[in-house]
């Protein structure tokens, strides 16, 4: 495939610029190769984030000429042979170094959220959790999140309206739905959801749906039910105790 | 000058290193008994290793086989380990694994469900019943993610991005704390600790066609020895038999077994089935012997017996090894594998979805359609870090360690599933061990000042120096010579080339130079891996070298067969007083009778022993 060209950021919060790269191609090549190729022979000292190399950790979350991706399921044939490729940093988090965001903001978030809480039921054995495969699937769908934080970075409330503070983003809204359509969860998390979590924030743009690596369904089948369970809620108190209490 | 009062210093009665299955574990069984627990990793929380594992863990919950019981799954683990394993810890880890895995369900882990909406379990190589509770083939995900959803609200101080660099000591010898450096600032810090455990994982980075991640430089193992702790069994490291061979780039990625599980098949390049032809004779009476029978088994029959391709690791590596040799290799080198023939386009997607994307993204092949092509990849360290069993500690007092830095529970070659049960079962123990141990503590130990210097000025040499050896170049080197010399074959020749190789890197590692800064520096850690790495490498060199035998995953060219001699022995390395390696033969304990009887029963009559213990 040849001899690629590439601009890379270099630099960190304060300053920094895109600096040019050359490397040699072979067939196969995903960008993180090639990021890893320039980093061996021409910029030791360039910062990355890697790990599995195979689209299941969510480390290597990048900006991938402007559009966010894992750099190690990118293969450097979905570019043009003449194309210059160019590799910055999500915009959403503080820079640290070169392509490595400071993410510590969504740790915050998940701490916030409160966790599993097994009801104690006649489902709950001492051979496990009796529950039905078709029961779990939705909550199993959201758990296939890798936290690459890509939906985090694209979505405009966290990105442009600065609003960190006031909305969980799309992770941990799915996060939230996962434990909401868990069939052994006892705990209520739906006051929270709207107060605390900032669920109306959301005005259903899709962009985090459209760059999950892990094509989940954030909006459609996460946040858009939690919503309506938020309104639900608020519109009708006795349609919630009917269903707390036939909930399977 | 270096002032050791200006660095800053955290206490903890137990700090564990490593944020994967067993490291998690360990932290929050700790919180149970200890007041201040801390948790550090290299990387970012949920990244670690375990986040990769695929096919599921293994567990004698028997909810899709009702025979299934702890003492057969004993009994598999120690003929998969070559009854090279620790008895007692091949014991505890059968007894408690089932509860651990029901237990991470009440942390909130969701595991695929039976038709009676239990948890579901897969079949998996070597193991009897379908044994392996998973979650489609992302069963690591689901293990850390749940771990880590959870530990994060119990009281756990945790510092990720954070290397551990040495291990400090009292005068009595005993642990007094780690130093450790945050990758993103280069800032050091002192953590002073009563007990210490290690979960670092293993140390596969130091061969170049590898399943495992730049974390596994086994620093655990290196952190260890120079601390004066004993390793054990390094020459036996796992090659998965199903790595990705094509494109070039993926090299090593793996292919989960679970593919062979959900009946997967292997095929050379004549198209021939050849796993039928590699039977060892010890499995012949539990293995299928015609297609017609393993098709039987794959659609259920309970009394057909196995397909050979389910044999463990070892073997299958070595057969496609065989195969290649033999000029019946696929395309580039591998072998066929084809779930396509065998299931379903749906229950692919299904079972394998994460196989599914991998090959269609990174080798553009759709596995509904066509076969993959696989090879041998480093996988997995049996050996590592000497413990006692009950406790985990190792020979150096208040230095724990479990998960894949520990030797003991695999012998010598793993069944696939036994180590994420493993992380959970030994996680608690030695978060329970490390608590216990501090507790018994009355003051917390000192460590020397100068001993910090060194370690800290080790470090930053590498920064100050002029000119030296690139870092990266010097991996490289390292990865080419252990994946021809101290490969999947071994031979005395290749052997003693390879330790000599390591000799001269040696050497040149004491010029290793890093360009730029200490902030967020690759080139820095990785000249900082380069140490661990060696002391890995020579620790498996050595070891490999004394062990004229093969045996599981160690095999020896000029010594095809098992040893009845070596049985006996398990090869122990330890920094010796003139700072070389001392590479040494030592008698096992004795096995408990009960456990050895178990072990050698026949299946046939192990079975009718669990089926009569559970009508009284
Ligand atoms: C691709 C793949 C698939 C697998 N599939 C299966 C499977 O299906 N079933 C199964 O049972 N097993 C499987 N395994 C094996 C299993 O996943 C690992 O053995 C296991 O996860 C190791 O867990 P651990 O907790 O010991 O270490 P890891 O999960 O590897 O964690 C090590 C931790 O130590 C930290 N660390 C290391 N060095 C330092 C240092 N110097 N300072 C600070 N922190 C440090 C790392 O940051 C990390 O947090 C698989 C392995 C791989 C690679
Ligand atoms: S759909 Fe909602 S969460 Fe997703 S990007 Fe748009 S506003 Fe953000
Ligand atoms: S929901 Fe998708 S995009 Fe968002 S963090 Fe998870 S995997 Fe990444
Ligand atoms: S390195 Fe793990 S997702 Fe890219």
């Amino acid at each position: 495939m040849g001899n690629r060209k590439f601009k890379i950021y270099r630099g960190d919060n304060t300053k920094g610029e895109l600096v040019d790269y050359n490397c040699d191609v072979t067939e196969g090549m995903v960008v993180l190769d090639a990021m890893h190729r320039i980093q061996a022979d021409d910029a030791n000292d360039m910062a990355c984030r890697w790990n599995c190399k195979a689209g299941k950790c969510g480390s290597c979350s990048v900006e991938i000429n402007g559009r966010p991706k894992l750099a190690c399921m990118t293969r450097m044939n979905e570019y043009s042979p003449d194309e210059t490729i160019m590799i910055t940093p999500l915009k959403s988090f503080p820079i640290i170094k070169d392509t490595v965001t400071d993410v510590s903001w969504n740790y915050k978030q998940n701490k916030r959220i409160k966790p599993f809480s097994p009801s104690q039921n006649k489902n709950n054995t001492e051979k496990g959790l009796v529950m039905q495969q078709v029961d779990v699937e939705r909550t199993q769908h959201f758990r296939k999140c890798i936290e690459c934080y890509l939906c985090q970075n694209v979505c405009h409330v966290i990105r442009d309206q600065g609003a960190q503070d006031k909305f969980v983003g799309p992770r941990f809204m799915i996060r939230l739905a996962s434990l909401e359509m868990h069939p052994m969860d006892d705990a209520d998390r739906i006051p929270a959801i709207k107060e605390d979590y900032g669920s109306g924030m959301c005005n259903i743009t899709r962009c985090c749906t459209e760059v999950c690596p892990e094509d989940i369904q954030i909006t459609d089948d996460g946040i858009i039910p939690l919503k309506e369970r938020v309104v639900d809620r608020y519109f009708d108190p006795f349609m919630i105790l009917f269903r707390k209490i036939f909930k399977k | 000058m270096l002032d050791i009062s200006e660095i800053r210093q955290i206490e903890f009665d137990v700090l564990v290193i490593g944020a994967g299955g067993a490291g998690l574990c360990a932290a929050i069984t700790a919180t149970k008994e200890s007041k201040k627990v801390g948790l550090i990793c290299k990387s970012l929380l949920g990244k670690a290793h375990t986040v990769m594992a695929e096919g599921g863990m293994a567990a004698s919950l028997g909810n899709v086989d009702k025979r299934d019981h702890w003492k057969i799954h004993f009994r598999d683990t120690m003929r998969g380990g070559k009854m090279l394993n620790v008895w007692r810890m091949a014991e505890l880890h059968a007894r408690h694994a089932a509860d651990r895995v029901i237990e991470l369900e009440q942390w909130g882990a969701v595991f695929d469900r039976t038709k009676e909406g239990l948890i579901n379990q897969r079949n998996f190589g070597g193991h009897r019943y379908p044994r392996l509770a998973h979650v489609g083939d992302r069963t690591g995900l689901e293990m850390i993610r749940t771990l880590q959803d959870y530990g994060i609200h119990k009281d756990i101080d945790i510092h990720m991005e954070c290397t551990a660099l040495d291990i400090l000591k009292d005068e009595s010898g005993k642990v007094a704390g780690v130093v450790c450096m945050y990758r993103e600032t280069g800032e050091f810090i002192i953590f002073k600790t009563k007990s210490l455990i290690l979960a670092t994982g293993g140390g596969g980075k130091a061969w170049e066609i590898t399943s495992n991640s730049w974390e596994y430089t086994g620093d655990g193992y290196a952190m260890a020895y120079e601390a004066g702790a004993e390793l054990m069994d390094l020459e036996f490291n796992q090659f998965h038999p199903t790595g990705m061979v094509w494109p070039p780039s993926v090299k090593g990625i793996l292919v989960t077994e679970g593919v062979r599980g959900e009946g997967g098949i292997l095929k050379n390049s004549e198209g021939k089935r050849f796993m039928f032809d590699y039977i060892p004779e010890k499995f012949k009476n539990e293995t299928a012997d015609t297609e017609e029978e393993a098709a039987r088994w794959l659609a259920g029959d309970k009394d057909a017996r196995r397909p050979p391709e389910l044999l463990t690791r070892d073997v299958v590596a070595r057969a496609i090894n065989a195969e290649v040799k033999a000029g019946r290799g696929s395309k580039h080198g591998g072998a066929y594998l084809d779930i396509a023939s065998e299931r379903s386009a749906e229950d692919i997607k299904k079972k394998l979805p994460s196989m599914y994307h991998q090959f269609k993204v990174l080798a553009e092949l759709d596995i509904t359609k066509e076969p993959m092509e696989v090879g041998p990849t480093c996988h997995y360290f049996m050996g590592g870090i000497r413990v006692e069993a009950d406790t985990t500690m190792s020979t150096v007092d208040g230095l724990f360690a479990c998960g894949e830095c520990a030797a003991g529970m695999h012998g010598a070659n793993r069944l696939g599933g036994n180590s994420l049960s493993d992380l959970l079962v030994f996680g608690n123990l030695a978060g329970m061990g490390a608590s216990k141990y501090a507790k018994e503590l009355s003051e917390m130990p000192k460590f020397s000042d100068e001993d910090a210097k060194r370690i800290i000025r080790n470090a930053t040499s590498i920064l100050n120096r002029e000119e030296g050896e690139n870092p990266y170049l010097m991996h490289e080197s390292l990865q080419n010579n252990m994946q021809n010399n101290v490969g999947i074959i071994r031979t005395d020749s290749e052997l003693q080339e390879g330790i000599k190789n390591i000799e001269n890197l040696k050497e040149k590692n004491k010029n290793v130079k890093a360009n730029g800064s200490s902030q967020f520096n690759p080139g820095w850690h990785e000249a900082l891996a380069m140490r661990n790495l060696l002391i890995t490498a020579e620790a498996v060199a050595r070891a490999a070298h004394l062990r004229t035998e093969s045996r599981g995953a160690h095999t020896r060219d000029d010594f095809r067969d098992e040893s009845e001699e070596w049985y006996q022995y398990n090869i122990i390395s330890k920094k010796g007083e003139d700072g070389t390696m001392q590479v040494i033969k030592e008698r096992r304990k004795d096995a408990d009778p009960e456990l050895e009887r178990i072990a050698n029963a026949t299946l046939e009559d192990l079975e009718a022993e669990v089926a009569e213990e559970r009508k009284s």
